[in-house]
């Protein structure tokens, strides 16, 4: 294994030293918290639209083959071109070759994380494409050269001065503004000029309908829209998880996600896309391609309990809701999805060596797991993914290459220690003797010591104080 | 997770009490008081002296084996059907909820069901299987609530404990504007990444304070150690008590 390992301990040592990211994150967070919360006041509802959404993604993934060849049947029977990808190069191949069949210069995207997956704008622009993004916290983190922060709220790392200084310096035409219906004007006018010349637009899928071969696509400005319609072309690309069985599984999904995500009771927009133009139809792409991403998704697939990772429907609650996440920011995570969801699914999809303290960044305090609208068992998976990059196996990418020999022999010695009550009793004798005498220059001790005082171990133990105190033992 | 829902046993003569391995050694005195409460309220409590560890720690960080090496060990101490109480929502949430996946295919894996089914945290069994009323003995003072993740979400334990505070009638309880917000412990997450924890603890430090309370009480020492350690570094005049010498305290003195 050559590549090298991302280190989350140094970015996060960074955010957490911007006293101005932080302010950011926690009042941007703490707001969606309590939108999320209106939402979903009454609990029965709450209990009973989760099941409901969480038996759609696990029956669809009860059968996920099936559907999948089902969708690519009826999309093709409505005249949507089906590409099947199994890694990212695959995937931006693809979409290059349609690119460069229709000679398309520029392509205007909709929000897609399966493109940040495929980091498919850089790949367009070393072949000379230029690919803008349109949707508008994507647009501003496209003009930042920077990455999003969130799935859902791309720039929600930055503050509306951050943003005003960014439009002055990157837009010709921008004057300088705090005004935010004027700067969202500023960029409406910009894009919107961009779709009218644009060859190609690309958009993700929220979900897709196997018996119908409908796209799902819900979002609140517009520009997912005029993305799948303005241009002669439209390429959708998908995680090959994002497919359900039929039309009525949608509803319960497109009510939680944006429930979830932003406290809206709806998007502003839902596209059901089910055909190119038709003859005789006076608009709409004369072409569609779904381009139907792997990338280490199939092996998730086959894992009966690493499976429930691809029940996610990308609301990113579970960031909202993170106490990591909310403190040190999505940047910090180097991935395309950061928080709680990223922790459980980047590791598998690149691998253990990489990305093995990924799923150690969390405190497993379950706040994700108690919001989750699809009841993915977030910390359990997490847990497992522990185990797993210490043990060598081949479930997951890479495992076993996060074992050491010395943690390896710690804990063994531990639990030698542990089960034996003999030995338990003369282990913590000793560390009421003597424990308090450790340097707090000691490795752990001293990460501890770092903003708390140290721990003192009592005198006499609870064992001691319950024979003293006569407690019966039996 | 969804609220407790299980059945509620009837009053027990006997309860076996499992003190956790944090508390042994660090808060022996929590661990006492809660063995107190219970024997006030006329329960025989046994404490057997062969038990250490869950076993969460090794669990928590990937060493499953070793996890239920430890787990298995304490099986044997607690042969009665009495309930298991433990001053504890994060060790009594690893018995409770993570023994039967981790003893899942073993050859004891029945025994550890029967056993994991009779795990209690302390104010889970104090409110609902004992019904007690504390009467308030001790001066009027102000005190805030910080709720143990594990206890929440894990044992569904979220009013009990400050149904409990709130029966005493000097005590003015005002609630953190997070509180259900977790206060960056994590077990080896605190030296894993000693900066993220504080910069969680740094923040619960903060709603601490601004509640004006001269005490933040809650059922985990886990918490209690980060809380505490970082309020003893920031010199700050709070500091954390488990709710077990709390309402001891405050009721018989």
């Amino acid at each position: 294994m050559v590549e090298s390992s991302v280190n989350f301990a140094k970015a996060s040592s960074a955010a957490l030293k911007d006293p101005q990211l932080r302010a950011n994150f926690r009042r941007a967070m703490d707001g969606l918290m309590s939108k999320r919360a209106v939402q979903f006041a009454d609990t029965a509802e709450w209990n009973g639209v989760r099941t409901l959404a969480a038996s759609v993604r696990m029956r669809a993934l009860s059968k996920l083959p099936e559907l999948l060849e089902q969708l690519e049947a009826n999309c093709t029977k409505n005249g949507i071109q089906v590409h099947w990808a199994s890694t990212t190069d695959e995937a931006n191949a693809i979409v290059l070759s349609i690119m460069q069949r229709v000679n398309a210069k520029l392509v205007v995207k909709g929000k897609s994380m399966v493109t940040e997956e495929m980091h498919l704008n850089a790949f367009l622009e070393q072949h000379g494409i230029e690919s803008l993004e349109s949707d508008l916290g994507e647009y501003i983190v496209q003009l930042d050269e920077a990455m999003p922060s969130h799935i859902i709220m791309p720039a929600i790392h930055m503050n509306t001065k951050q943003i005003a200084h960014l439009f002055k310096q990157k837009i010709k035409e921008a004057e300088y503004t705090e005004d935010v219906a004027q700067l969202t004007d500023l960029a409406r006018r910009v894009l919107r000029r961009k779709f009218a010349t644009a060859d190609v637009g690309m958009s993700g899928v929220n979900a897709a309908v196997a018996q119908t071969g409908t796209l799902c696509l819900i979002e609140n400005e517009g520009n997912g829209r005029m993305c799948t319609t303005v241009p002669p072309v439209h390429i959708a690309v998908m995680g090959l998880e994002k497919v359900v069985e039929k039309l009525e599984d949608v509803p319960p999904i497109i009510s939680l996600l944006p429930r979830s995500a932003t406290g809206q009771p709806i998007t502003t927009y839902v596209n059901m896309i089910t055909s190119p133009r038709k003859p005789g139809e006076k608009d709409g792409p004369r072409e569609i391609h779904l381009v139907i991403l792997d990338n280490g998704r199939s092996n998730v697939y086959a894992d009966a309990e690493l499976r429930d990772t691809l029940r996610c429907i990308r609301c990113g609650a579970c960031m909202n809701h993170c106490p990591v996440y909310t403190k040190v920011g999505g940047h910090a995570y180097e991935a395309p999805y950061p928080g709680p969801i990223g922790k459980i699914l980047v590791p598998q999809m690149e691998g253990l060596a990489k990305r093995g303290e990924m799923p150690h960044a969390c405190t497993m305090c379950n706040a994700c797991v108690e919001i989750c609208p699809v009841k993915i068992p977030i910390v359990e998976i997490m847990g497992r993914l522990r185990a797993e990059a210490v043990h060598p196996g081949n479930a997951v990418k890479d495992a076993g290459a996060r074992g050491s020999k010395a943690e390896a022999m710690v804990w063994k010695g531990w639990s030698t220690t542990y089960a034996s009550p003999t030995a338990y009793r003369f282990a913590t004798a000793l560390l009421a003797k003597l424990g308090n005498a450790a340097p707090s220059s000691l490795p752990l001790l001293k990460e501890w010591t770092n903003v708390r005082s140290k721990p003192r171990f009592a005198a006499r133990t609870l064992h001691d104080l319950a024979r003293e105190k006569g407690i019966p033992d039996v | 997770m969804e609220q407790s829902t299980r059945a509620i046993p009837p009053r027990p003569e006997s309860v076996y009490y499992f003190g956790t391995c944090l508390v042994d050694l660090f808060y022996p005195e929590a661990g006492m008081a809660g063995i107190d409460l219970l024997k006030a309220q006329g329960i025989r409590v046994v404490f057997p002296q062969g038990q250490s560890c869950c076993g969460q720690p090794a669990y928590n960080s990937g060493y499953r084996d070793e996890a239920l090496k430890v787990a298995r060990a304490q099986l044997d101490f607690f042969p009665g059907d009495w309930p298991i109480v433990v001053p504890s929502g994060s060790c009594a949430g690893m018995m409770h909820k993570h023994w039967p996946d981790l003893f899942k295919g073993e050859p004891d894996e029945a025994r550890a069901r029967q056993v994991a089914a009779r795990v209690w945290e302390l104010t889970q069994f104090l409110v609902h299987v004992l019904n007690v009323t504390f009467e308030d003995q001790g001066e009027p003072v102000r005190i805030t609530w910080h709720a143990s993740c594990h206890a929440q979400r894990e044992m569904g334990v979220v009013d009990e404990p400050k149904a409990l505070l709130r029966q005493l009638a000097n005590v003015e309880l005002v609630e953190l504007q997070r509180e259900k917000e977790c206060c960056g412990f994590g077990g080896t997450f605190a030296v894993r990444h000693p900066e993220i924890s504080a910069a969680m603890v740094g923040d619960k430090v903060a709603d601490i304070e601004g509640t004006g309370a001269k005490s933040v009480v809650s059922g985990d020492c886990g918490c209690l150690m980060n809380i505490n350690g970082a309020l003893d570094a920031g010199q700050k005049p709070v500091r954390g008590v488990h709710i077990a010498q709390f309402l001891k305290e405050r009721t018989n003195g």
